[in-house]
């Protein structure tokens, strides 16, 4: 664990803890994840490594609340998470978005907004004013009228990144980000990520590209189905690790 | 124009309800064009016809209300059946769309021969705005006013559903709920321009105006507001440029919508054909 998570720890004057306990899924009778815990804390970037099918976006989607848990439980900052925290905010992978929505970015940042208004509430100047702040700290303002097809890769991520601001979401569960940016806009969105944890968030993303993990994570948790490590990277990525977790050729190098 | 035509009460309700429903339709029609599925609202419109068949049939007699209600029947049992056994996730809705409302349409056409009131039912196939009566015009505001209530208080949860209805479903939008309402009122949609338009053509109704907005800019507002403007202005357009050219109001009001969007096809700033940025724009997505 770096220095820097501590920081953000104090800069609050809490801590705040992510705990996961005993989570499983199955979809249809299928195990699609089996007791999987881990404990973390806001200012870290944990990365979700496993191969195909090993359950990083069913934890994601299951800490996120948007498929159901089986069995365990979610307690975040010392409070369960029954189903859906306003402080979760999750980011869906880039083929699961329907980008042709009539819907502008300024539109889709305002929807960060609308656990906080509710169904009928008007948008007030502080609804406003958060929106107005997640553009322009994610340096979308004068993208904000452009249909969110027309963005480049990296700004699509950043805006999507912006409506989780605007919802004031403490931890940010990201499916697959880094997928299909190009090498500066990989490169743009690590620094952002890294931003984000130093102002106290807590980053959680599925990622698949083992070489990157050290430069762009803290924490890693490897998966197959099961949890079968998890720690600061340094000490959990070693070749033996992932030749067991990956044991056919497919590991990159 | 005619303008002694103007003073006719005839004419003067026919306007009024084209203006009407075309604003509530064309209000909807966002909603038709967000969810794409225009399809669905071809094969439900069509579902309409089998389902004034068996109201004639059970009660026997054509009357505004059995009409009503049977197309209702017919469209819900096709329109929540297909949505129904989509939810098990093994058959798509189109599908189960096609098989239900094909179904449904068969049998409508097994029971035609057996009623007897075929020349009537030409008038609820094309529909006859002249001919609207005091009770038509009561189904078609009452429905038009529930539609826009409805979605209007409705707006926040029902655009969660249909851009995200995972992320909606988790923060505790009645996911469901709101997809059977959406289908729900589509289908009221439908009937309430069964007297203008006809089954067949209320289709254009409630897809054209929106899908004509959508050329034009991409404020997901302006799809409902806009729709609405432009269903209601074309519908009191066309039906006062039908007698001049001798066409049937209700082809004249679809017609009309059908131009407009063309229009916006070849000439809209942003999207059209046209546009001076049409070529770079495509350029730029290829990069």
């Amino acid at each position: 664990m770096s220095d820097d998570h501590h920081d953000c720890c104090d800069h609050h004057g809490h801590h705040h803890e992510l705990v996961i306990e005993n989570v499983s899924v199955s979809y249809r009778r299928v195990l699609a994840l089996e007791n999987i815990s881990l404990a973390t804390s806001c200012g870290n970037r944990v990365a979700l490594i496993g191969p195909n099918g090993a359950g990083k976006s069913t934890l994601l989607k299951a800490i996120a609340g948007l498929v159901p848990r089986e069995t365990g439980s979610i307690l975040w900052r010392g409070t369960t998470v029954k189903k859906w925290s306003r402080e979760f905010a999750y980011l869906p992978q880039r083929e699961d978005v329907d980008w042709s929505f009539p819907i502008t970015v300024r539109g889709l940042v305002e929807m960060g907004r609308y656990p906080q208004t509710g169904w009928w509430r008007k948008f007030s100047t502080t609804d406003s004013l958060a929106v107005d702040k997640a553009l322009e700290s994610l340096g979308l303002l004068d993208l904000q009228d452009r249909q969110i097809r027309e963005l480049s890769g990296g700004q699509q991520q950043r805006a999507f990144l912006a409506r989780s601001l605007a919802q004031e979401a403490h931890v940010l569960l990201l499916d697959e980000p880094f997928t299909g940016l190009d090498r500066n806009a990989s490169q743009l969105l690590g620094e952002l990520l890294n931003k984000l944890a130093h102002e106290g968030r807590l980053i959680i993303a599925s990622h698949h590209d083992l070489n990157s993990v050290p430069q762009l994570f803290d924490e890693v948790l490897v998966l197959a189905t099961r949890s079968v490590a998890f720690g600061p990277v340094a000490e959990i990525l070693n070749d033996d690790l992932i030749h067991k977790t990956f044991n056919e050729r497919a590991i990159p190098k | 124009m005619d303008f002694d035509l103007l003073h006719n009460l005839f004419y003067q309700r026919a306007l009024a309800t084209a203006g009407f429903i075309g604003f509530a339709n064309g209000f909807f029609s966002g909603f038709v064009v967000l969810r794409r599925n225009a399809l669905s609202v071809s094969a439900l419109s069509h579902t309409m016809l089998p389902g004034i068949a068996l109201g004639i049939f059970l009660t026997g007699s054509l009357s505004q209300w059995n009409a009503f209600f049977g197309a209702l029947f017919a469209a819900l049992l096709v329109g929540l059946g297909s949505v129904a056994v989509a939810r098990g996730n093994r058959v798509e809705q189109g599908t189960a769309l096609a098989v239900l409302y094909t179904a449904a349409f068969a049998g409508g056409i097994a029971l035609l021969p057996k009623i007897g009131t075929r020349q009537e039912l030409e008038h609820w196939l094309f529909g006859d705005i002249i001919a609207v009566g005091n009770t038509d015009i009561w189904i078609a505001f009452g429905i038009g006013t529930l539609i826009l209530l409805v979605t209007n208080l409705l707006m926040r949860p029902i655009l969660l559903t249909l851009f995200e209805p995972h992320v909606a479903a988790a923060q505790g939008v009645p996911v469901r709920f709101i997809q059977y309402l959406i289908f729900t009122l589509l289908v009221l949609a439908l009937v309430s321009s069964l007297q203008a338009v006809g089954c067949v053509l209320s289709v254009g109704l409630l897809v054209t105006p929106a899908a004509t907005v959508s050329l034009l800019t991409d404020r997901t507002s302006a799809l409902f507001w806009g729709g609405g403007l432009i269903g209601g202005i074309g519908s009191i357009v066309a039906v006062l440029l039908s007698g001049s050219f001798g066409i049937a109001p209700g082809p004249a009001i679809v017609i009309v919508l059908g131009l407009l969007f063309i229009a916006a096809y070849l000439f809209s700033p942003k999207y059209g054909l046209l546009a001076p940025h049409h070529r770079s724009r495509i350029n730029e997505k290829s990069k």
